[in-house]
């Protein structure tokens, strides 16, 4: 009995090397993640915020085709940073719509004009209710819709060159 | 000559915005006039977890998302809503994770069963450790 008890400070001093090894191996992961994914996409009546962009009214989503839903604002340093991924996808053949969170028609403007549009249709959501009702915890946030009005996937933060592939697959899937 | 002029020229330049310009919604920083649902909105905000600074609740934080979710919990209770539904609207679409009082599940039972076995342990050593000394 002994002889085991004298090992027990070094498998308790293993144990909790083992835990601090992996919280800076694998930081726990601090993202809010939508618990809408799987459900039809929440009714939206947005109102157009830049002329010539219809809004967004969930009443008339077109179905058939998936598409992508945007959430950014023209405030949003990362949105800056992914609008070139955009326009990628854009070209790639993907349907681009977007929520713009707080915002006004002219710093919306400016912003298409600086960083390019790759939107069909542009919603204003100056109260956050659509982010809300949507399950989105910020911007930007990039949410798959499939031809039924259903929200298949959502990818968090600002997309990357190397998300490109990925969302368009996730687009592919979701046909 | 350029070397000094560059600090200055940074000084100068303005501070990147991270929030909206736009002024928040009149009831993210306004009591609703009906004291009673006032105090039931306030506790509900008080249980509600700030999605961008994740250590407060929404009745603590300035944050802007913090500020339009409490103008979206008065505006529901002011409108006849019980707490409870719009506890239950925000967490079919965030998750367990926005409340502070999460329900009864899997994960969070430990939490209740622990204490009450810590408490059975504690009673099993002390019964043992008074009868040795009786004996």
């Amino acid at each position: 009995m002994k002889k085991l008890l004298i090992w027990l400070p070094l498998g308790l001093f293993l144990l909790v090397f083992a835990l601090v090894v992996n919280g800076l191996i694998e930081p726990s992961d601090r993202i809010v993640r939508s618990a809408m994914i799987g459900k039809p996409l929440p009714a939206m009546q947005l109102p157009a915020i830049v002329d010539g962009k219809p809004g967004i009214d969930t009443a008339i989503w077109p179905k058939g085709k998936p598409r992508l839903l945007n959430v950014f604002a023209s405030w949003c340093i990362p949105c800056v940073a992914e609008a070139p991924q955009l326009l990628k996808l854009k070209r790639a053949g993907a349907q681009i719509d977007a929520i713009a969170v707080r915002d006004t028609a002219p710093a919306v403007q400016a912003f298409l004009a600086r960083n390019g549009d790759p939107y069909a249709r542009i919603g204003d959501d100056s109260a956050m209710r659509a982010q809300l009702s949507l399950g989105s915890s910020g911007v930007p946030e990039t949410f798959v819709i499939d031809g039924r009005g259903v929200i298949v996937d959502q990818h968090v933060g600002d997309i990357r060159a190397e998300d490109v592939p990925k969302l368009l697959a996730a687009l592919e899937k979701a046909r | 000559m350029r070397r000094a002029l560059l600090p200055i020229a940074l000084l100068l330049t303005g501070v990147a915005q991270a929030d909206s310009s736009l002024p928040a919604s009149p009831l993210a920083y306004t009591q609703l006039p009906d004291p009673d649902q006032e105090a039931q909105a306030k506790a509900l905000m008080e249980t509600l977890r700030c999605l961008v600074c994740q250590g407060q609740s929404i009745a603590d934080s300035d944050a802007d998302m913090a500020g339009e979710m409490r103008a979206l919990v008065r505006q529901r209770i002011a409108a006849g809503e019980p707490p409870a539904r719009v506890r239950k609207w925000l967490m079919e679409r965030y998750g367990d994770y926005v409340t502070y009082d999460p329900p009864l599940s899997w994960i969070t039972a430990p939490l209740w069963i622990a204490p009450l076995a810590l408490l059975g342990i504690g009673l099993l050593i002390a019964r043992r450790l008074f009868r040795r000394r009786t004996a």
